[in-house]
């Protein structure tokens, strides 16, 4: 089973690669989609999704991509749910009178090899951590990247929300529903989330604002949070904000780790494509949603980028 | 043995007096990774019935264990033997991380 040659391996399962899987399957590709242990992607934890067109009541984030997996599976990709350890995108042998002939692609789940002609990076992106003292230490007491999993733990407190994106204000925004205070803390002078978020933040009565301000340490006592240490961009002056929980939403890192070193990547470290392509600089591999994508980051993107890779992905085999 | 489920009543016969380590999970219906750990620690419980306990607490509707062991995050694993805890693993973890932390009760 696992020697059979698939045609197509889509690896990720968020918005992208389950429209790249369904795309695929349609097209009689019979791909087969890896999508590793934690499946659904960045929208498994984010509470309503407002913005995803012909869902004119909302949609939460986990009922979207359920429907998503199982509209895949209904036109035959074989869902594998496991994590992708190693991808090798084989060596590109020069056959002097064919021209370029691609080595057949391998992924490996643990020991087991899964080989295809083509394969569709679409991998995600991982939270971004702040990378201060006390981070790493407290997370799981007091310092948390879910709100939507934790924010029941504080109820009646004060509690801090780390950035100034879409997701910092949602996420502001579902914690005054526990929160006696949410602070959101940011390092410029403005967010660089939407409008209709940062509105919905800043009218709400338990949020306020500390503007151009860096978390410098997350400090505790006696295992839990008690504060964070914030530096003034400015002014250099420090200041302490007494909050027994923070919440990390600074955005995401492109998760390359798998393709690292065989896929052309710029110096943010996205998978470099062919725009409007899904074209990497491998032929036969193909890269979508936020691994790609550093501007857009919306799951209607990332299903838009996952058609195009299907697509592309169909053209190189027909011409194989 | 299957999954056992604990409650704030149950907590000492269940887990602490229990004759094998005891693996807990916190977990909570709103939290969509602890569905992903739920059917992993299912296959451990098959798999490993004979030397570990998988027991499953609700942290919305037993807080007052969540709070006596600082759980502020869910999913967390808790690793309890004899009585005492062993060590934690907050947040979704793969297989491998889950069994790689019930070996230190071994």
């Amino acid at each position: 089973m696992s020697e059979q040659l698939h045609n197509l391996i889509i690896v990720g399962s968020g918005p992208a690669g389950y429209t790249a899987a369904l795309y695929a399957a349609r097209a009689n590709l019979k791909p087969l989609l890896i999508e590793g242990n934690e499946f659904g992607g960045a929208l498994m934890t984010t509470t309503e999704v407002e913005n995803f067109p012909g869902f004119s009541d909302g949609i939460t984030g986990p009922e979207l991509m359920d429907s998503m997996r199982k509209q895949a599976e209904r036109f035959g990709a074989q869902l594998l749910t496991a994590d992708a350890s190693r991808i090798e995108l084989g060596r590109i042998k020069l056959d002097g009178e064919a021209g370029e002939l691609e080595g057949v692609k391998t992924v490996w789940v643990d020991q087991t090899p899964y080989r295809a002609r083509a394969i569709i990076v679409a991998t995600g992106s991982a939270w971004r951590r702040i990378g201060v003292p006390g981070e790493a230490e407290y997370l799981g007491h007091g310092v948390s990247s879910c709100a939507t999993c934790d924010g029941f733990f504080f109820r009646d407190q004060d509690i801090a929300v780390v950035g100034g994106g879409d997701s910092a204000m949602e996420e502001a925004t579902f914690l005054t529903r526990f929160a006696r205070s949410v602070t959101i803390v940011h390092r410029r002078g403005e967010f660089r989330a939407s409008q209709i978020m940062q509105q919905r933040a800043l009218d709400n009565p338990k949020i306020t604002v500390i503007w151009n301000s860096r978390v410098t340490e997350i400090v505790g006592a006696e295992g839990k949070v008690t504060g964070v240490a914030l530096t003034n961009v400015d002014s250099n002056a420090p200041s302490t904000l007494a909050v027994t929980g923070v919440f990390v939403a600074i955005g995401h890192i492109p998760r390359t780790e798998l393709v690292v070193n065989q896929l052309a990547l710029d110096e943010s470290g996205y998978v470099i494509t062919k725009a409007p392509t899904s074209l990497t600089s491998v032929s036969g591999v193909f890269a979508a949603g936020d691994v790609v994508d550093h501007t857009y980051q919306q799951a209607i993107t990332a299903a838009s980028a996952g058609c195009v890779a299907a697509l592309d992905a169909q053209r190189y085999l027909a011409s194989l | 043995m299957p999954t056992v489920t604990a409650t704030e009543q149950t907590w000492e016969a269940e887990v602490l007096a229990a004759d094998v380590p005891v693996l807990v999970d916190f977990w909570a219906q709103w939290c969509p990774p602890c569905r992903k750990v739920a059917p992993l620690l299912d296959e451990i419980a098959r798999e490993r019935a004979e030397t570990v306990k998988i027991v499953k607490l609700n942290v919305e509707e037993h807080p007052a264990i969540s709070r006596r062991y600082d759980v502020l995050s869910i999913p967390t694993l808790l690793l309890i033997h004899n009585g005492q805890l062993i060590d934690q693993l907050v947040g979704a973890q793969p297989k491998a991380a889950i069994t790689a932390l019930i070996d230190k009760a071994l």
